[in-house]
């Protein structure tokens, strides 16, 4: 039975880890992801779930607690922001390479400095190298959905790999929105039991994880982790296909909006793929034929299914809510143009809304009007811009 | 050991993880070495001040008496050459090929 609940973004993603009921949960607070654990804190104090509740001093720490316990066989969680994905960094790699099936919230936060506790997503994308599959949400209801899923795709035993949920900070964490939540038992039967694939304290199978590779078997270990992350695409539909029956609440690897005889069409993940939408119907309402397409899946990156989706669109422009610094465009923007090579689409990048910069729905239509543009000139201009920027 | 020597990604163990104990001792280490141990046994007095230093367990050692060096895993310290006494010298460090 589907209820109706009104929650933040970030105690939509506590519920869902109450439901999920892990093993372990290591715990340190950073703004604006705080809550998230707190509310959390507080079901374990209730004796809501079973879960053993490790207060560490850091997010290194936070991290290195979750490979230890992820590698101990036990189901294992944690959640972050900013500052602290970016001390978990090389224990990120670590959990991906040792093939940890380990679920972590990321509360999307702009990167100091300047400090700023805001909205970005620099620190996730600062991360997409790093082995994680990374699900990004649009609001609460996917948040709470992508976590519940997280579960069954990083636990799959082809291919056992750590995941990250991201959900913007402030604009979905601390908002609170009418979202449906499925019951208890139904979380429970659709995760399942936890059977580890690697368990340090299986003492009849004994295990070294994590030894020396040395320049004869590291790479094979390398290659063989790249096609784990691969396999997580087939992976990703059919957990969703599954979620799908037991939910009514269909996801892809992206969400294409209005994009079938879309003429012109912006590429953007996150919240402002809500503001986005309003933009596409704002813009259809005056007879322009504007589509769009939410980015769900970011790691493994659905490449040929992005350009397949989109490749009917003359003038595309992909939104970046991060920099790469010393690259042009950002990075969702460089990976799309990347597979889109040899299609006959002009691209525009647009960084934006960094530092929890707000995103108007009027701005959104602007960068639609410069796709308009393209389109009637034939020509692109310039292919770089910052969105919403003082000049 | 359980994983062949040119196992390819396929192979490999996942998560480069070791499921048997021990394995390292089929592990050569001794191409990395550049300096060579060369043992005299007429020298030698089997004091074991090397047997105990070597960081490899290269020392090989049967009733009490050195008995020779495990060239398939000893990496050219040279810590048993130095650690031997200066009065006996038994071990001298040469350059490996020549």
């Amino acid at each position: 039975m589907a209820t109706q609940v009104a929650l933040t973004g970030n105690d939509a993603v506590a519920e869902a880890f109450r439901q999920v009921n892990p093993d372990v949960a290591t715990v340190y607070p950073i703004t604006p992801q705080t809550e998230l654990m707190h509310a959390f804190a507080a079901f374990a104090a209730d004796g809501l779930v079973d879960t053993e509740l490790v207060t560490v001093e850091s997010e290194h720490s936070a991290m290195s607690a979750c490979v230890g316990s992820a590698a101990a066989g036990a189901r294992t969680i944690s959640a972050t922001s900013s500052q602290g994905l970016a001390l978990m960094w090389e224990i990120l790699y670590i959990a991906s390479s040792y093939r940890l099936p380990i679920v972590s919230a990321v509360v999307n936060r702009a990167l100091s400095g300047p400090i700023n506790i805001h909205c970005d997503h620099s620190d996730t994308m600062g991360a997409r190298d790093c082995g994680w599959i990374q699900i990004f949400s649009e609001g609460s209801q996917e948040a709470y959905d992508n976590t519940i899923q997280a579960f069954r795709i990083a636990e799959h035993p082809d291919v056992l790999l750590p995941a990250m949920v991201t959900l913007d900070g402030f604009i979905i964490s601390h908002t609170m929105e009418a979202l449906e939540v499925i019951s208890d038992e139904q979380v429970k039967q659709f995760v399942g039991p936890f059977k580890p694939a690697t368990n340090l304290l299986d003492l009849d199978n004994p295990i070294t994880i994590g030894p020396l590779h040395l320049p004869d078997y590291y790479y094979e270990t390398k290659r063989q982790q790249a096609e784990a992350i691969a396999q997580a695409m087939p992976v990703i539909l059919e957990v969703a296909d599954e979620y799908a029956k037991v939910s009514g609440r269909k996801y892809g690897l992206f969400e294409p909006y209005k994009l079938d005889d879309a003429e012109v069409a912006v590429v953007a993940l996150g919240s402002a793929a809500g503001t986005a939408k309003v933009a596409v119907d704002r813009l259809r309402a005056e007879g322009i034929k504007a589509g769009m397409l939410k980015l769900r899946v970011y790691r493994p990156f659905p490449g040929q299914q992005i350009v397949d989706a989109i490749k009917h669109v003359p003038a595309v422009a992909v939104m970046d809510r991060s920099i790469s610094f010393g690259l042009d465009g950002g990075p969702v923007f460089n990976e799309i143009r990347s597979f889109a090579y040899g299609q006959k689409i002009d691209f525009l990048s647009y960084i934006y809304g960094l530092g929890g910069r707000d995103v108007p729905v009027e701005d959104i239509q602007d960068v639609f009007r410069s796709l308009v543009k393209i389109n009637e000139s034939g020509k692109v201009g310039n292919v770089y811009n910052y969105m919403g920027v003082r000049e | 050991m359980n994983v062949k020597k040119d196992a390819n990604w396929r192979e490999v163990p996942r998560g480069g993880s070791i499921s048997e104990a021990g394995s390292s001792a089929e592990y050569e280490t001794g191409s990395w070495r550049s300096m060579r141990p060369i043992h005299d046994k007429e020298k030698c007095i089997n004091c074991l001040r090397c047997w105990i230093l070597c960081p490899d367990s290269a020392i090989q050692v049967e009733d009490g008496k050195v008995i020779g060096i495990d060239y398939m895993h000893c990496k050219g310290c040279g810590i048993c050459a130095q650690e031997c006494p200066p009065k006996v010298q038994a071990i001298k460090m040469v350059q490996e090929g020549d």
